[in-house]
């Protein structure tokens, strides 16, 4: 049981929010659920990438007075470095999202997607 | 449960079988050879030059003088792609500036008191704490973990405690814009100084000093500055407008 879990907390868990994510996506009525959905992949979609990099008894990637030499084991650098842009650009669709939904609950009155029209399931 | 509920869930485990086929073409959890990936041309600084040992405090003037691995991957090697991400950031929050703007202001706010006693009394003694530690991450991106990002985050949450704590607090969103268009133009002006000295945009054109210090690496720590001014600024002024909407 412990090594299963070592083996598929990371992958596993990743794609499990990513599905979770996307199930809310495609079922949910209230437009804030469906864009909390929206978060929910992007969150798994980061944890995925970065748990891919990692190495079994690896460092930070930072040098220090401790770990003081770059010829030791270091854990992979580049998918942290591209998951860095990934969540900005998250947080930067989310906010503009909201916004959107924000003035479409002014103009309906309502934020259920089958009572707005031109949004019909 | 409904037709649409029965189908979407059909849909997804069906994209669930594929999603875990594809993790057969990874080595397992923990198994990532580094020495195959051009990671360990980031890690030992070798991208151009010859291959030799870095040493914490002791290696002078290496291709990339940071000692944070990620930050000389994300501003350094690939700074281009950290052009592109600031980009879109100031598209966003433009963006929703546009779409939030009212000509009329609203009668009624958010809010129809203060805070309690304790968030208010409180956020005077955190404020300024919350943007120091903000200054401090970014300040130091290249010795540290930390960069202009995760400060810049850190400083706009500092100013959405002052949006929960007061009734009537307004931002100056002039002053935010011009801060935010000057660390733009900074970001790209260091680019185009490094193309006209050194023949490539954004090329490191100050010396990389001693691995570990404080004033080292070249133009990264000026970078991260700008950029943490930036995404300070453009955060708090989308929680401004979303506010004030």
């Amino acid at each position: 049981m412990k090594e299963f879990l070592t083996n598929w907390a990371f992958f596993g868990g990743s794609i499990l929010l990513i599905l979770i994510g996307l199930y809310g996506v495609l079922t949910r009525k209230n437009l804030i659920k469906i864009i909390i959905g929206l978060s929910l992949m992007d969150t798994g979609v980061n944890t995925l990438l970065v748990s891919l990099g990692y190495v079994n008894g690896g460092k930070a990637p930072i040098l220090t007075s401790i770990v003081s030499s770059s010829t030791e084991k270091f854990v992979d650098p580049v998918p942290q470095a591209l998951v860095l842009t990934a969540i900005v650009i998250g947080v930067a669709v989310l906010a503009l999202a909201l916004s959107i939904v924000m003035k479409v609950y002014e103009k309906n009155q309502t934020l259920d997607i089958s009572k707005i029209r031109g949004l019909k399931w | 449960m409904k037709a649409r509920n029965i189908i979407s869930l059909i849909l997804i485990i069906f994209l669930a079988y594929f999603l875990f086929q594809a993790l057969n073409l990874v080595p397992g959890f923990g198994m990532a050879n580094i020495e195959e990936r051009t990671a360990t041309h980031y890690i030992n600084k070798d991208v151009n030059s010859k291959k030799e040992e870095i040493k914490f405090n002791e290696s002078k003037n290496p291709e990339s003088g940071s000692a944070n691995m990620v930050t000389s991957v994300v501003v350094n090697y690939r700074s281009f792609d950290t052009l592109g991400e600031v980009t879109v950031l100031f598209i966003a929050a433009t963006g929703i500036g546009a779409i939030l703007f009212r000509k009329r202001k609203k009668e009624k706010t958010m809010m129809d008191e203060d805070g309690s006693l304790i968030l208010v009394t409180g956020v005077k003694i955190l404020f300024p704490l919350l943007l120091l530690l903000g200054t401090y991450i970014f300040v130091h991106g290249h010795l540290t973990p930390g960069g202009g990002f995760q400060g810049g985050a850190v400083i706009a949450t500092a100013f959405l405690l002052m949006f929960l704590a007061k009734k009537n607090y307004k931002l100056d969103n002039s002053k935010f814009k011009l801060i935010e268009g000057i660390a733009g133009i900074t970001f790209v002006g260091l680019g185009l100084i490094g193309l006209a000295t050194k023949g490539y945009f954004l090329m490191n054109f100050l010396n990389n000093g001693v691995i570990g210090s404080s004033f080292s690496s070249g133009i990264i720590p000026i970078i991260y500055i700008a950029i943490g001014f930036k995404v300070g600024a453009e955060l708090a002024g989308i929680i401004s407008n979303l506010v004030e909407a």
